[in-house]
């Protein structure tokens, strides 16, 4: 398929935030431009790569195959991720998962006959101290248990949103995917998104509760200055 | 739950996680009263050598899991040289247990951004890139946002506060692969390609990025930059050991109650930290634990009193890694949490060199052949001579630390795995996830 004219003039701006001899490193930026437009990343998708960038096709598909943010097929609106890391694993997020798969009657990176949901069990997700978790087009849903994420699709399947623990209101994977190719979430509200669980705060709330501080902090300290340099006047 | 003591309590040093409790601290305007841009101000009045200086002089280790020297590696990077200077942030968070930069990008962007500006300048970097792991969508549009209203207020772009010195950053989203978190695969990834690590020397401090010289930095160990250019050396070594000094994000999971973030003085011990957090949970009881991240050896209740810096846990033959301590109890079965890490190392594995890539694909089989009940004696032999083969010969960390677990959980937790062989354990897994395994 033919790019929009916007994609394409959203990947010059890509281009342009590399030095200038190194275009390639907007290659997973343009990546992930090309599933905003498409939902995964088409033939057509690394062909508009690798023209943009200069390099080959099979160039382009041995980078998009390496990284598992790219799907190589149509993937639904709402991409859902169980941790079954090993933490979240044992604290019930396999159960989550089995849960999911039975329920939506899919396996790992399949998708649903409505085209709605893909499910995928996922590697650590950086917050194994609110596991289990699971996300939403990459937004967290903490401590979640098999009964909280059948409600959770459910809802998404009836076209609702449900409202993820932290970050931004859900939004489509084809919109997540514009940002992670660094475009800014136009939604201000997303980026004002709760983004402390109680496990975030907890250390720093027990130091707040019994008056701990650490003594000796005076930002006026001046920096050291070698004698050459302060010689030379700097 | 019961309170920590006070003497505890004392080893909280709310440092880099103190502005978490502001929670509009990620806005500039609140960043800015919150001594927000200070650090930057007084950096740019001093030569960059000076901060390389200052940076060797506070200790500061780096928090990405290796510990080392911060200065130093500064100081690595060849001056005068006609070539670009690069800063490359490593936000690739993603050892399994580790979750401390994330909660740091989201809650309070600007001090990394701060410390980037600073970092450059010290380096004489005028681009640096923040490589975020590409799920951490919500860090990126707090990152996001602080970077355009960094540039709004002059702190970033040409002439920063008429210093002089220009500097542009991006945020760059990764793509899903724990690999990349190894410094050189993150910048050949960086660079447009499949993220493989790269064969060392030359290294990344005179050819890095594009081949220029490079420093790579952890999300903490920048952000704790801005700190210590205000409160100085010996301020920030007043806190810690006296080889591992600072403050320590210590990330606790699993079977405390109160699991979370405890920013603590190193070389505190599992003990006190479970402390803080509120105890084990009822009716758990400590078996086992990392002290940080999945690519550390596993540590058992022995260790309780092991001082969580860089030597004493080397010492204890583990390492402090990222400080992400993963706390399993008597509820908890070391063979199948191994198994699951080793999964992971298998799924995670680049491909690039045989050992890593052929041994995690073995091990994993091997684990599944024990934990559905058909495993033998000779598996525990073949796990010892497939780590053996992978540790020190594969390419990168990824394939050591994948042996961590299993040679430690096989030296403290051996009769767990005899009790699968020899059927005192019920399977775990079924037999029909064997396909091949034999």
């Amino acid at each position: 398929m033919g790019f929009s004219q916007e994609t394409r003039e959203r990947a010059q701006e890509i281009i342009a935030r590399y030095p200038a001899d190194h275009s390639r490193s907007a290659l997973l930026p343009l990546l992930h431009l090309v599933q905003s437009e498409e939902g995964y990343v088409s033939p057509a998708g690394i062909e508009f790569c690798a023209e943009l960038l200069g390099i080959t096709r099979a160039q382009v598909a041995a980078v998009a195959s390496f990284y598992t943010m790219y799907k190589r097929r149509p993937t639904g609106d709402w991409l859902v991720s169980v941790c079954t890391n090993t933490m979240c694993n044992v604290l019930g997020g396999q159960e989550v998962y089995d849960t999911l798969a039975e329920h939506l009657g899919v396996g790992h990176e399949e998708t649903t006959a409505d085209g709605k949901i893909t499910l995928e069990h996922a590697e650590c997700l950086a917050a194994c101290d609110n596991g289990p978790v699971m996300t939403v087009n990459y937004e967290f849903f903490d401590r979640i248990d098999p009964k909280a994420a059948v409600e959770v699709v459910e809802e998404l399947r009836a076209g609702g949103r449900p409202t993820p623990t932290r970050g931004g209101r859900l939004c489509p994977l084809k919109e997540m995917s514009l940002q992670l190719a660094g475009f800014a979430d136009p939604r201000e509200d997303a980026v004002a998104g709760p983004a402390a669980s109680e496990a975030t705060l907890r250390g720093v709330r027990l130091a707040e509760e019994h008056g701990i501080s650490v003594a000796g902090f005076d930002p006026s300290t001046p920096i050291k200055q070698g004698d050459d340099r302060k010689e030379a006047g700097q | 739950m019961t309170t920590p003591r006070r003497e505890t309590l004392e080893k909280l040093t709310p440092v880099l996680t103190k502005r978490w409790l502001s929670p509009n601290a990620w806005r500039i305007e609140v960043y800015e009263q919150l001594d927000g841009y200070a650090a930057l101000r007084k950096a740019l009045a001093v030569h960059p050598d000076d901060l390389i200086q200052l940076v060797k002089d506070s200790g500061l280790r780096g928090r990405g899991g290796a510990g080392f020297p911060t200065g130093l590696k500064w100081g690595f990077i060849p001056q005068n040289d006609g070539k670009p200077h690069y800063l490359v942030v490593n936000a690739d968070e993603g050892e399994p247990g580790t979750c401390k930069d994330l909660p740091l990008m989201m809650n309070d962007p600007h001090s990394l951004i701060e410390g980037v500006i600073i970092a450059a300048y010290a380096i004489r970097a005028n681009r640096a890139f923040i490589y975020l792991r590409g799920e951490a969508v919500h860090a990126a549009r707090r990152l996001r946002n602080a970077v355009q209203e960094a540039y709004r207020a002059g702190y970033l772009g040409q002439n920063i506060l008429g210093s002089g010195f220009d500097l542009d950053v991006v945020v760059h989203s990764g793509a899903g692969a724990y690999i990349c978190g190894e410094e050189t695969a993150l910048l050949d990834s960086l660079e447009g390609f499949r993220g493989q690590p790269r064969l060392r020397p030359p290294f990344p401090a005179t050819h890095g990025l594009y081949s220029c010289p490079t420093v790579v930095n952890n999300v903490g160990t920048i952000a704790s930059v801005p700190y210590i250019v205000l409160g100085g050396a010996a301020w920030w070594k007043s806190m810690g050991t006296e080889k591992s000094s600072g403050p320590m994000i210590y990330s606790l999971s699993g079977r405390v109650v109160n699991p979370g973030q405890y920013e603590c003085s190193m070389g505190i011990t599992l003990r006190e930290l479970i402390e803080l957090a509120g105890g084990m949970q009822p009716g758990h009881r400590l078996k086992f634990w990392t002290p940080g991240g999945s690519s550390t050896p596993l540590l058992t209740a022995e260790h309780l009193d092991v001082p969580l810096d860089f030597e004493s846990v080397a010492a204890a033959g583990s390492i402090l890694g990222t400080t992400a301590t993963q706390i399993f109890s008597d509820q908890d079965c070391p063979v199948y949490a191994t198994y699951r890490w080793i999964e992971f190392y298998h799924h995670e594995s680049c491909g690039k060199c045989t050992p890593c890539r052929e041994g995690n694909y073995w091990m994993a089989r091997i684990y599944r052949r024990i934990l559905s009940g058909q495993g033998t004696y000779e598996d525990l032999d073949t796990l010892l001579d497939a780590c053996d083969n992978i540790l020190g010969r594969a390419f990168c960390g990824l394939g050591d630390g994948a042996t961590s677990s299993v040679t430690s959980s096989l030296k403290y937790f051996k009769q767990d795995y005899l009790d699968y062989i020899e059927g005192r354990t019920p399977p775990k897994l079924s037999a029909e996830q064997l396909v091949g395994a034999h």
